[in-house]
This record gives structure tokens, C-alpha cells and sequence, in this order.
């Protein structure tokens, strides 16, 4: 079933479980879903990628009328998830390696497709790190094959099992075990960045989408559009990390939130290439707003509040917000291609922090 | 039935004959030709139903291979040298997982210097990842071993490696008799996995397993390649009776009853050595090859019985470790009971350069002298190293 209403929960405009037909509520609300990641599970409280892994495969489970098969990368989610001889998984479930799980996941549906099991779909997983990084020449030769496969990223936007090093999706000015908050530019680099999201859409797949867990109508409706396409498809879903942001265990999914609000975290879809829609900003925050709450940004605050570094997140925010058009009524920037979306349209100002400060270049990230 | 063929196209067809279900293919000289072979088949329908896979890396094909045997499909796929090292994660992946994908390994030297030619560094830096190892000796050992390869990995849920020299072997025209569709359907039943992905039934594949109980499971992985020595002889006979011909799979003694001195070596240098013991053997000298077709597990038992009392031992290596010397010499040194027996290192045929008979008879006749260093390098070109040290 593909969702096309967009929701809000409990905490931003509400329009709860409760007043929606069953049919229209969240797997999660269902007390018979397939609980395909059961609790007892070892995971951090208040941990983001446990709570998207369970509405994701759950939504994929009833998508697919439970016919479905799951490939892992190695990270938290795989570690909390199966420590033997116990295992959380109530779907079949396989790990092979960190670097490896889009292939492997090409291999389960090439086995799929030749034993004539086309009833079983295949849905693989993994953080940023074995997505955006180590796995990216896998995912990529996934994408160009077009192998029926969804590929789900849990953005924790570090290496948070090995320690919270930095990964590829590491925000600027972040504070991670290998970008120290110390120095002249305290915290992660004020690169070009890296979005997996625009540059799984330059494969022009199917289905591109990204969504949080601070909006789970949203996040499985994607999971259910997704489920009903074939070919490869990807998904981005933000998953804040308590431990590795140092956030409140609690305000994992409010953080979330303000990461969208803030216009840091673009939600959006996009099929074959072109963004087809994305979810507006209905109450826009200060970036401010959204780092505060994390200790990993803290430097930006103490001793001394960092304004530079601040204006160039914000910078990078609104400039999220022109390019996807996230402020309903604005009219926006080109977001109908990928093309668009990395690049500067003539005439057209660069906001960010590359025209501010000295010795950064080129236009900040997307995300 | 024999005909001419090219090693490569021979092991295509035979591998095509097994029925595997899923090909991955990432091109490497010298490998390239079988899996271009094999994705002609698939193509023309021949080879039906299977799936070929054109993968970025070879890391991604093992990983495919993984993903599709762990499925149920019959997995095949091959490689060499740098390839076989790039997929070395996968390896041992596969192995941990008890995944019965057969790969061939068209052996070739590994770089820098970057060599294209013929030696076996690449499988042999692989011996200890928990693949079954085995080395064809000519080609129709090679066909051959690819069908015996895919039942016993099936069989034991392990995955096999067969080994041909690129080159000497993958690119030679040879008469082989390339088993036939039915013959081959005799011997291989379908692939029955020990556990499947399947959301009937869902299995969790690939735990993260603690210090409580890593010792164990590897104590286990021993102990089913010691499973595939018991099984491999009675592989052997009916593969014997099913093709009416026989196959070498743990060992192949030659002329080894009575010698005193006994050659070990493995793949395609085995017939120079053959040839030339025959003329030492003329000449007097009581000199026996022993090829090891398997090296993965160490046959230990097949060995002894076949080195017999044998005085003395030269390993005629085609890799070396650095730092130590031998490879295939320290496995044996660790077997073979020492009392009087003298045991000799030659490393020979490195990046291809070839192993000729004249230098063979010299490096035996040396031995005979007790001329011969421990470590040895065949061939070595003395002028060339000096030119080198003057370099430098
Ligand atoms: C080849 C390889 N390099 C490094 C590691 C160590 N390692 C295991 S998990 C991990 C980080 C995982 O990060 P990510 O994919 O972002 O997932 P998360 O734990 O954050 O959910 C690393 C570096 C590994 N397992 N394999
Ligand atoms: S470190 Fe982060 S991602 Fe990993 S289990 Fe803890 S909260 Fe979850």
C-alpha cells in the first residue's frame, strides 16, 4: 500500500495513530506486526537505528505479506542484534562482511530469481560507514545492475560501532573519536561532503528516498513504495545515535526532528533521477536549535560560541531549504535532477560557507 | 570423448555441466577466458537456468557468490592473483559460513612487480582461509576436479578452490574428454543446502560469536576438513567407475616405491618432473615424483605412506615466503618424521619463467652429491643481481 498523505506525530502537528483507520496506522501500532527485530536486543537506549531498523523491516514484512529475505553489514545493528547463540531476527537473516552487503544482497536475488522464487524479496542494510564508505563500490554496482534489491542506509552519520569514528556522512564541525574538537576548526572538515542519497539518484534506480525516524507514517509508507517496485532502490533513513551525538536517550526522535526542521537532514523522494517529492518544513528551526541538544557539537557553544562555524550549518540548511523547496509557498530551486541539486544555477548566489571563510572550498553538503 | 580444447574452454563447459545457478564474473588475466566461456553459454540459453552476474570487483564477486549460495543456488566463480587477494575478506567469510561455492584459481604470480605469468603465490598466501585446496596437474585434471569439487563442497558444505597453472594450463590446447551432461548429472545431485535463507523458515546466518565459543566453532572447521580426507577416496572411486577413468585427489606418487629421493610439487610442473625422473631412472638414480593434488586439507597420511622411507626430500616450490623460504617444505617438514632424512627447498618458476629439465636433472644431481643448499632458487640469474646491486 504507498501512502501518498503525509503525517505528523505526536510532538510536531499531530495527527496520531488514533484518529486514522487501522488499516491507515503504523505497522508498529499493529499488536500482531511480525516483530521482525525482537526486543532483548543489545542496543544503547534511546537507540535510533534499533527503533528504524524495526519500523523498516516491519513495514517491509507487511509489504511484502512476509516474503522477505534481509542481508546485514557488519556494525552496531548486526553486533546488538546477534550475539550468539542469540538472535533477534525473526526474518531470515544473513551477515557476511562490513564492505559487502549490497553485493551479498545481489547475490540473494540472483539465487532468488534463477530458483524461481520471485514471491521473495530482498531488502539489505547497513550504518553510513558500510553504506557511504567501505560498501560503496558494492552499492553502486547494485545500483548500475539494477538488482531487485531495497537498500536500506541507517545514517548514525558515524562509525559508532567500532567507537564513534567519522565516516563519510559525518556532518561538518562534528565532534567524533577521529575528529577531535580541537584545533583552529575544531570537529569533522568543512568538505564537499558526501550525499549518498543524490548520488544513488545519479544511478537514476527506481526509487530514492530519505525519511527519519521522527516521522514513521512517512518512513513506512517509503518502505512500503519502495517494497512495491523492483529493481534497485534506495533508502536513507536518519537514525540519531545517543551515544555517539551525546544526546538524551530520550530525545532521540525529537532530535530527529530538528534535524529536518532545521533543513540539515532534506526529506525527500525521487524516482529514476528527479526528486518527485519531498516533505516541507512546517515549523522551521534555527540550527541552533538542532545542535544544542548534542554533545558532539558542544564545542560550537563552549567556551565560546562559535559563530562562523554555526553560520556556515545554517548556511548549509537554507541552502537544503532553497534546493528542495522545503519551505512550502517559497518558490524554490531546480530540484527536478540530481544534476540540479549539486550544482550552482547561473546567477545564483553561493549562501555557504565557501564564499566566507578563508581556506574552505568548494559549496557545502547537501546533508 | 578426447578432443583438442583450451584448458580454459575444458573447464568451462565441465563447470557448466555441474549446473551452477549463479556466475560471477570480474575479469583477470589469466582467468578472463573461463568465465567469458561460461557467460557465452548462459547467454545462448545453454546453460539454463543460471544467473550471471558482471560484478565491479572481485571482493563483490565472492560477496555475490556468498549472498546466492546462503540462498540455495550453486555458485561458481573464478579468479587469480590480485583478484584472489582482493576477495581475501570473502574468503574466509565463506568459509566461516559453510558455503559450498567452487572457484577456480588460474594461478598466477602476485605483485609488485606487477607479472602476469604463472606461479602459485596467490593461492598459496589463501592456504590457511579454510577453503579446500586442489591442484590440477593437466587439464583433464582440472575438468575433472571441478566436478568432484562442486559434490564434495556440497556434501561437506565447504567451499573449493581448484587451482590450474594460468597459462601452462588455462591457455593450453590439450585433448580432454570433457565429461558429458548425463555422466555429470550421475555423479552431482542437486544442490541441497545445509541451511537456506527462506522466509518459511528463517535462520539467522552469521552471528557474532564471542570468545565462549570461537574456539569452538573453529575446532569444528578442522574437523570437517579432516571429514573431507576420509571422504575424498571414495569420491574418487566412484568418479572412477562413473567416468570410467581415474583421478588423482589427495596424492599422485610416481616411481616413489623404491626411491631414496622423492620430488614433492604440485600442478603442471608435475609432468616435466615425470619426464625427467624418467631419465634419471635410466641414468640409475632411484628419484620419485610426488605431486600433491591436495594441499587443503594436508593429506598427512597420504604423504607418509607415499614417501615411504625415502632418504630424502626436495619440495620443488612455486611461491615462497619471504623472510622463511618454503611454503609447501614447512608443511611437510611438520609431518614427515626427521630421523636421517634430508629435506631440500627449491623454489622454482616464479612469475613464469619456465622449469626446464636440464635445470631440474642439475638440481637433482646436486642433491645426489649432497651439493645442495637447504634453500635453493632455480635458476637464479647471478648477473642479474649484480646488476641490481650496482643499481642500488
Ligand atoms: C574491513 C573492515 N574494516 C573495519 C571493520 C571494523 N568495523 C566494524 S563495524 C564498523 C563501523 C560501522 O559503522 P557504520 O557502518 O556507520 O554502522 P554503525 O555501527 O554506526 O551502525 C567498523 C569500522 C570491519 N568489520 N571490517
Ligand atoms: S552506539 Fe549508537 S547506533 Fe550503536 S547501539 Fe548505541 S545508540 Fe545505537
Amino acid at each position: 500500500m504507498s501512502q501518498h498523505v503525509r503525517f505528523y506525530q505526536t510532538g510536531s502537528f499531530a495527527v496520531g495513530n488514533r484518529l486514522l483507520p487501522i488499516q491507515a496506522r503504523t505497522v508498529q501500532s499493529d499488536p500482531t506486526r511480525s516483530n521482525s527485530l525482537t526486543s532483548g536486543h543489545r542496543a544503547c537506549r534511546g537507540c535510533g537505528e534499533a527503533l528504524g531498523a524495526r519500523y523498516v523491516l516491519d513495514a517491509a514484512m507487511r509489504a511484502t505479506g512476509g516474503r522477505l529475505v534481509t542481508v546485514n553489514a557488519t556494525g552496531c545493528l548486526e553486533v546488538f542484534s546477534t550475539p550468539y547463540p542469540e538472535t533477534s531476527w525473526r526474518v531470515p537473516w544473513l551477515h557476511s562482511l562490513f564492505g559487502n552487503a549490497p553485493a551479498v544482497a545481489s547475490g540473494v536475488a540472483a539465487a532468488l530469481k534463477v530458483r524461481d522464487r520471485g514471491d521473495i524479496r530482498v531488502l539489505g542494510q547497513g550504518g553510513d560507514g558500510g553504506t557511504v564508505d567501505i560498501g560503496f563500490g558494492a552499492l553502486s554496482g547494485m545500483f548500475e545492475r539494477g538488482d531487485d534489491v531495497l537498500f536500506v542506509c541507517y545514517d548514525n552519520q558515524g562509525y559508532m560501532n567500532t567507537g564513534v569514528q567519522r565516516s563519510g556522512a559525518t556532518p561538518p564541525a562534528a565532534r567524533t573519536s577521529t575528529t577531535q574538537a580541537v584545533g583552529s576548526a575544531p570537529g569533522n572538515v568543512f568538505g564537499q561532503g558526501k550525499s549518498a542519497p543524490l548520488i544513488a539518484m545519479a544511478h537514476e534506480i527506481p526509487y530514492v528516498a530519505t525519511a527519519t525516524i521522527a516521522d514513521l507514517h512517512d518512513l513506512e509508507s517509503k518502505v512500503e513504495r519502495a517494497m512495491g517496485l523492483h529493481g534497485a532502490r534506495y533508502l536513507h533513513v536518519l537514525v540519531p545515535c545517543p551515544l555517539g551525538w551525546g544526546s538524551e536517550a530520550a530525545q532521540t526522535i525529537r532530535v530527529a526532528r530538528l534535524a529536518v526542521q532545521s533543513g540539515l537532514f532534506p526529506v525527500f523522494e525521487a524516482e529514476r533521477g528527479n526528486v518527485t517529492a519531498v516533505s516541507p518544513i512546517r515549523h522551521r528551526v534555527h540550527v541552533e536549535e538542532y545542535l544544542r541538544p548534542q554533545i558532539r557539537f558542544r564545542h560550537l557553544f563552549e567556551p565560546t560560541r562559535r559563530a562562523d562555524v554555526i553560520d556556515g550549518l545554517q548556511a548549509i540548511a537554507d541552502r537544503n531549504i532553497r534546493r528542495f523547496g522545503l519551505l512550502p509557498g517559497r518558490r524554490h530551486e531546480a530540484t527536478v535532477c540530481y544534476h540540479a541539486a549539486g550544482r550552482q544555477q547561473p546567477g545564483q548566489q553561493d549562501r555557504g560557507l565557501a564564499n566566507r571563510t578563508p581556506g574552505v572550498r568548494g559549496p557545502a553538503p547537501a546533508m | 570423448m578426447l578432443s583438442p580444447i583450451e584448458g580454459s574452454r575444458a573447464v568451462a563447459e565441465t563447470v557448466a555441466r555441474c549446473r551452477p545457478q549463479v556466475v560471477c564474473a570480474y575479469p583477470i588475466s589469466p582467468q578472463t577466458h573461463i568465465v567469458e566461456n561460461l557467460s557465452a553459454l548462459v547467454k545462448s540459453g545453454r546453460l539454463a537456468p543460471c544467473e550471471f552476474v558482471n560484478v565491479e570487483s572481485e571482493f563483490a564477486a565472492m560477496s555475490v557468490a556468498i549472498g546466492a549460495s546462503a540462498t540455495g543456488a550453486r555458485a561458481y566463480t573464478a579468479t587469480a592473483s590480485q583478484g584472489l587477494l582482493y576477495m581475501a575478506e570473502a574468503l574466509y567469510n565463506a568459509a566461516g559460513l559453510g558455503l559450498p561455492i567452487v572457484m577456480t584459481v588460474a594461478n598466477r604470480a602476485i605483485g609488485a612487480p606487477i607479472n602476469i605469468w604463472n606461479d602459485h603465490s596467490d593461492a598459496m598466501s589463501q592456504r590457511d582461509c579454510g577453503w579446500i585446496q586442489l591442484y590440477a596437474e593437466d587439464n583433464q585434471a582440472a575438468a575433472d576436479l571441478h566436478v568432484i569439487g562442486f559434490r564434495l563442497a556440497e556434501e561437506l558444505s565447504t567451499p573449493v578452490m581448484v587451482c590450474m597453472d594460468g597459462f601452462v594450463l588455462t591457455h593450453a590446447v590439450e585433448a580432454v574428454d570433457v565429461p558429458d551432461q548425463t555422466t555429470v548429472d550421475r555423479f552431482l545431485p542437486a544442490y541441497q543446502p545445509r541451511q537456506v535463507l527462506d522466509p518459511d523458515a528463517p535462520v539467522t546466518i552469521g552471528a557474532m560469536v564471542g570468545p565462549e565459543a570461537f574456539t569452538e566453532v573453529r575446532y569444528l572447521a578442522h574437523a570437517n576438513q579432516l571429514r573431507v580426507l576420509d571422504r575424498m577416496p571414495e569420491l574418487a572411486h566412484q568418479f572412477a567407475t562413473t567416468f570410467d577413468r581415474d583421478i588423482d585427489v589427495l596424492v599422485s606418487p610416481y616411481r616413489c616405491d623404491d626411491a631414496d629421493t622423492v620430488v614433492v610439487a604440485l600442478g603442471s610442473v608435475l609432468g616435466t618432473l615425470k619426464d625427467t625422473v624418467d631419465g634419471l631412472r635410466a641414468d640409475g638414480m632411484p628419484v620419485g615424483v610426488l605431486g600433491l593434488t591436495m594441499f587443503r586439507p594436508f593429506p598427512v597420511a597420504a604423504i607418509r605412506t607415499a614417501v615411504g622411507p625415502a632418504k630424502r626430500i626436495v619440495v620443488l616450490e612455486r611461491a615462497f615466503a619471504a623472510g622463511v623460504g618454503g611454503i609447501v617444505s614447512a608443511d611437510l617438514a611438520g609431518v614427515l618424521p626427521a630421523g636421517e632424512r634430508e629435506m631440500y627447498t627449491v623454489v622454482a618458476g616464479l612469475g613464469g619463467r619456465p622449469v626446464t629439465r636440464d635445470s631440474l636433472r642439475e638440481m637433482l644431481a646436486a642433491a645426489f652429491s649432497g651439493r645442495l643448499a637447504p634453500l635453493t632458487f632455480l635458476d637464479l640469474d647471478e648477473r642479474l643481481l649484480r646488476a641490481e646491486e650496482v643499481r642500488s
